[in-house]
């Protein structure tokens, strides 16, 4: 068997059935010559040899049916036969065909957008091997009030020593690393891993070899492996790379590999990997500073994984010896407890939420589309009553008829289907550009073969939908009491206008849902913008400089270089203060310890604070306010005076009132001397102006005793430069020229503005409230058409009935008012069935609302009034029409 | 029953073309002519079943077909075994043999 020849042959016989015809034809009446010319051959005559040879074929007709009723192409040719048909029609009424091609494409095409997003986003797997088994290991501390802590050292030891639910386990690190010896010195994103990470995912290099045990033994000469990105841009893919020896942070680094193209480590493009050295011998309890990864065993379950981690977190607290100064009991005390989660879901994070109200809200518009083209449809069966009904009488059954509006409507569906896939590839194309929100896997966002069968499912499913309610109405059993009423003379009765009524008032329904939560959203984004952050976004640049070791080892000359810097940054023109600080707003690097005060005594540890060091004058630059006290100042910092600040919220917490707070002593930890507090600054809003303002403790760049190290330096820092020219080209250049003049090696790094920094915590929900206002709109107009539509023809059928009342003395304002009062009563019954679907519904918008109530009167009332004013606009368009008709006119046209 | 019956026997059509075809291409009444007169006018073959056979075992990929000239300038579909076709007349060939054996050794039995 050909199956081959079977589809070829099947198709062009569908294709083109008048050759397929022809050929069979053609063949039969070849076959009647040589039958006649056989027997002529024998001496009979040509006559009866030709009726001879007729007879003995039989009818030639049949045959030819016979034979061409071979081939699975006879299966599907009635319904492809009655889609050309649908076709033909539907070409012959371009205005109508094209008003419902483009509401469906509009619908079609922004469910095909959305759907490519959550399919890319939330459904296609991680690519790894077996992503289903890669799990994210993370830990809560409620003693210490700490959702999240991520694994340590010691942890990881003991898991892998211990763990029975793991195939293997790893740690990691993100950080930045400077370059240099290469072309220009480079800030250069560094992923550090354990030797399990990457044999875990199941990549394989793209050259060279992955790391050792050998290599994540400390005291090994460090190696490095290149991302396949930035062994293309700095060393142009030459193969010749492995075994080069590279500059990391003023340290030799031996290059063994080079990851693959496609490889990317969950969200973030790292230039290069670093083997992770721990040293088993010196782990001790503390150091939650390293993401996990973990691999399950096959069939192993999350609970049962976190069973084993619970299991073997006191063995950890007691197989290693606490930090310096600190107890095991205060270990015990943090309530160290599993927090495990898929890779996937740490990926997606919070988008899934946001993503699936955009899905529905989506699918709503494409229920407005439906509604509005059954709306036309209906139209259309109705003129085409008669027809239908003399068809029915004359033996069509209404299976035939309902078949034939059936596909009437499939075609549109799919038209409407093909044209939306267009517009899904554009949306998708202007969505990757925008890179709203923080959306994670956008890389993976395309039309993939499930995209294009989602469409195509969707555009069949609404062709059917909508295609049902003309069939419903007018292919029923009981069409021929069409041919009995007449139609034309009677006029307009309830029953008629009811199918096309429900739909307007769904319509309208509909269309408020989504215009109460884009009004929600509008709010949320005003009370959002209402909030004032702590800080000032606008007119501020920040990038950040790392001073390595190895380019200055005196923590004191540390601090002059950045000063320094500081000092040359200030002295460009235009720009009006510059600070320096370790934690920028929205940064995820935050650190974070413990205040203990003096004089209180402690059962257990307290909680965490954010943890800042800053420069005096960051403050005035980051737009913050003294509450109480006054700023560091360089000599507290040269001479390293045990004095700190704190934010309002945690003086409050501490004493009640900020003012007590001066001159009271803190410490981050019991060993440490004590720090006297000198002043109080304002709560900021740091994590995003939805989040509260962390508590925080604010120290000088340069200590003695902190955390039982002699002398401390922060060594990573951020500038913040406040000027008018903040974001422009020629202030960086300067800023670079300030920075290079104290020292030739520092690259900058993460150079943004605190607008975009704040713009970006607002991302989200600007976001969403863009995809649901557009949403709203489209349902709004498509709603208030469906409207108009309803009106119009009403009063296009109704013109008789209006002459007879005109000529009868009828005030025509008052026909005016009947139809207007018409509409108005289809809005207000919408907009009720509406505001109860809003109210059931708003409240699955959750957490993307900020400071507005789900069922906040003022949006509700607002939507509603201007849904029914819009609605009486769409009918008092048509209702003028009614008072136009000339009684004259009409009686005589009948 | 008067008339002999010149039915070809059920499912046999498609081998008595498939053998006629491997002796040289031939268009449908050639197919038609040359079954009746080997088997002396035993079986008569219904032109409709021979056409609507021919464009399965076409279809098939048994047969190949092309319109061709023949003698006496009319033209005709001319009909060609495949590779797949004789492999597929060898099959038949062999199963009909079995087949008939038997039958012909329950007939001599029961006689």
């Amino acid at each position: 068997m050909s199956i081959w020849r079977q589809l070829v042959r099947g198709l062009r016989a569908l294709t083109n059935p008048r050759a397929a015809d022809k050929d069979i034809a053609d063949e039969v009446s070849s076959y009647l010559e040589h039958a006649t010319a056989a027997l002529e051959a024998r001496g009979i005559s040509p006559d009866q040899a030709r009726r001879a040879a007729r007879m003995d074929l039989g009818n030639a007709t049949a045959v030819r049916e016979q034979v061409r009723s071979y081939g699975w192409e006879n299966v599907v040719a009635t319904p492809f036969s009655d889609l050309r048909y649908a076709a033909r029609r539907l070409r012959r009424n371009p205005g109508f065909t094209t008003v419902c091609v483009l509401t469906l494409a509009l619908g079609i095409g922004a469910n095909s957008a959305i759907f490519s997003v959550i399919n890319g986003v939330l459904l296609k797997p991680l690519p790894y091997l077996h992503p289903d088994e890669l799990i994210d290991l993370n830990h809560t501390a409620p003693g210490v009030n700490f959702p999240n802590a991520d694994p340590a050292p010691f942890l990881y030891f003991t898991y892998r020593e211990q763990g029975r639910s793991f195939q293997s386990l790893g740690l990691y690190q993100w950080d930045s690393r400077t370059v240099t010896g290469l072309a220009q010195p480079e800030d250069a994103q560094c992923l550090s891993v354990t030797a399990d990470v990457l044999p875990m995912l199941g990549v394989q290099p793209e050259l060279g070899r992955w790391f050792s045990l050998k290599d994540v033994t400390p005291g090994s000469p460090v190696t490095m492996i290149l991302t396949y990105g930035w062994w293309q841009a700095r060393f142009g893919g030459d193969r010749s790379v492995i075994g080069r020896r590279i500059i990391v942070d003023g340290v030799a680094h031996q290059v063994i590999g080079v990851m693959p193209a496609n490889f990317r480590f969950l969200d973030r493009d790292a230039a290069f990997l670093v083997p992770l050295q721990l040293d088993r011998n010196k782990a001790f309890l503390g150091q939650f500073d390293y993401p996990g990864i973990a691999r399950l065993k096959p069939g192993v379950t999350l609970q049962q994984a976190s069973a084993d981690i619970a299991r073997m977190i006191p063995i950890a607290l007691h197989s290693f010896p606490p930090q310096a100064g600190l107890t095991v009991k205060v270990f015990e005390d943090v309530r160290l407890a599993p927090k495990l989660r898929y890779l996937k879901q740490k990926l997606i994070g919070d988008t899934a939420e946001t993503l699936w109200v955009l899905m529905g809200t989506v699918g709503m518009v494409l229920l407005i589309a439906c509604a509005n083209v059954a709306n036309l449809l209906l139209v259309r069966a109705e003129g085409r009553q008669h027809e239908l009904a003399i068809r029915a009488a004359l033996g069509a059954s209404w299976r035939d008829i309902a078949r034939e509006l059936l596909m009437e409507s499939v075609a549109l569906g799919l038209l409407g289907g093909a044209l939306g896939l267009g517009l899904s590839y554009g949306a998708i194309r202007a969505l990757i550009a925008m890179a709203p929100a923080n959306l994670p896997r956008l890389n993976e966002i395309s039309i993939d073969p499930a995209v294009i069968l989602f469409t195509f499912a969707a555009a069949l499913v609404t062709g059917i939908l909508f295609g049902m309610i003309p069939v419903f109405k007018y292919a029923s059993p009981r069409i021929g009491n069409a041919l009995r009423g007449g139609g034309r003379t009677s006029s307009q009765s309830r029953e008629r206008h009811r199918a096309r009524s429900v739909l307007v008032v769904a319509q309208v329904a509909l269309a408020l849902v989504l215009l109460v939560a884009s009004g929600l959203m509008i709010r949320t984004f005003q009370a959002l913008r209402n909030v004032d952050p702590g800080f000032d976004p606008k007119d501020a640049l920040t990038l950040s400089i790392a001073i390595p070791p190895t380019e200055v080892k005196d923590p004191d000359r540390v601090l002059q270089l950045q000063q320094g810097i500081l000092e040359k940054i200030r002295a460009i023109p235009g720009v009006a203060a510059v600070g320096i600080t370790t934690v920028i707003p929205s940064s995820v690097s935050a650190g974070s310890d413990q205040v203990y005060v003096r004089g209180k005594t402690y059962q257990s540890v307290p909680p965490l604070r954010r943890l800042k060091f800053i420069s005096p004058g960051l403050l005035r630059t980051m737009g913050n306010r003294l509450i109480a006290g006054r700023d560091f100042t360089w000599a507290d910092t040269y001479q390293r005076r045990p004095v700190a600040m704190l934010s309002e919220n945690l003086s409050r917490e501490l004493w009640g009132d900020p003012r007590i707070a001066i001159g009271k002593q803190i410490t981050a930890n019991p060993k440490d001397p004590w720090r006297e507090v000198i002043g109080v600054v304002n709560d900021e809003r740091e994590d995003g102006v939805q989040e509260k303002a962390p508590a925080a403790a604010y120290y000088p760049l340069l200590m003695n005793d902190f955390e039982g190290d002699a002398v401390v330096v922060e060594r990573t820092v951020s500038y913040i430069v406040r000027s008018q020219r903040a974001g422009s080209q020629t202030l960086l250049a300067d800023v670079q020229q300030a920075v290079w003049s104290m020292s030739a090696s520092l690259p900058l790094a993460n150079v943004r503005t605190l607008q975009e920094i704040y713009d970006k915590s607002l991302a989200r929900t600007s976001f969403t409230l863009v995809l649901l206002a557009i949403a709203g709109a489209m349902a709004l107009l498509i709603g208030m058409v469906g409207i108009y539509g309803v009106i119009s023809y009403a009063v296009s059928q109704r013109r008789r009935e209006i002459g007879i009342r005109i000529a009868l003395g009828a005030r025509r304002p008052a026909l005016t008012h009947m139809f207007i009062a018409q509409g108005f009563v289809l809005a207000l019954i919408g907009v009720g069935c509406g505001l109860a679907g809003a109210a059931a519904l708003t409240r699955l918008l959750g957490s993307l609302l900020f400071g507005v109530n789900p069922l906040d009167p003022l949006t509700y009332a607002a939507v509603s009034l201007g849904l029914i004013a819009a609605a009486i606009m769409a009918s008092y368009i048509p209702a003028l029409r009614a008072m136009r008709v000339d009684p004259a006119e009409t009686l005589r046209s009948e | 029953m008067d008339e002999p019956n010149t039915d070809v026997i059920q499912g046999t059509l498609d081998m008595l073309i498939l053998k006629t075809l491997s002796l040289e291409p031939m268009h449908g009444f050639g197919i038609a002519r040359r079954i009746e007169q080997v088997s002396r006018g035993v079986f008569k073959v219904n032109p409709g079943s021979l056409l609507t056979a021919l464009q399965r075992l076409e279809r098939g990929g048994w047969l190949d077909a092309e319109w061709r000239q023949t003698e006496n300038s009319r033209r005709a579909k001319v009909y060609r075994l495949t590779r797949g076709g004789k492999k597929q007349l060898e099959n038949q060939t062999a199963d009909w043999s079995r087949r008939a054996s038997a039958i012909a050794r329950l007939l001599k039995a029961e006689a």
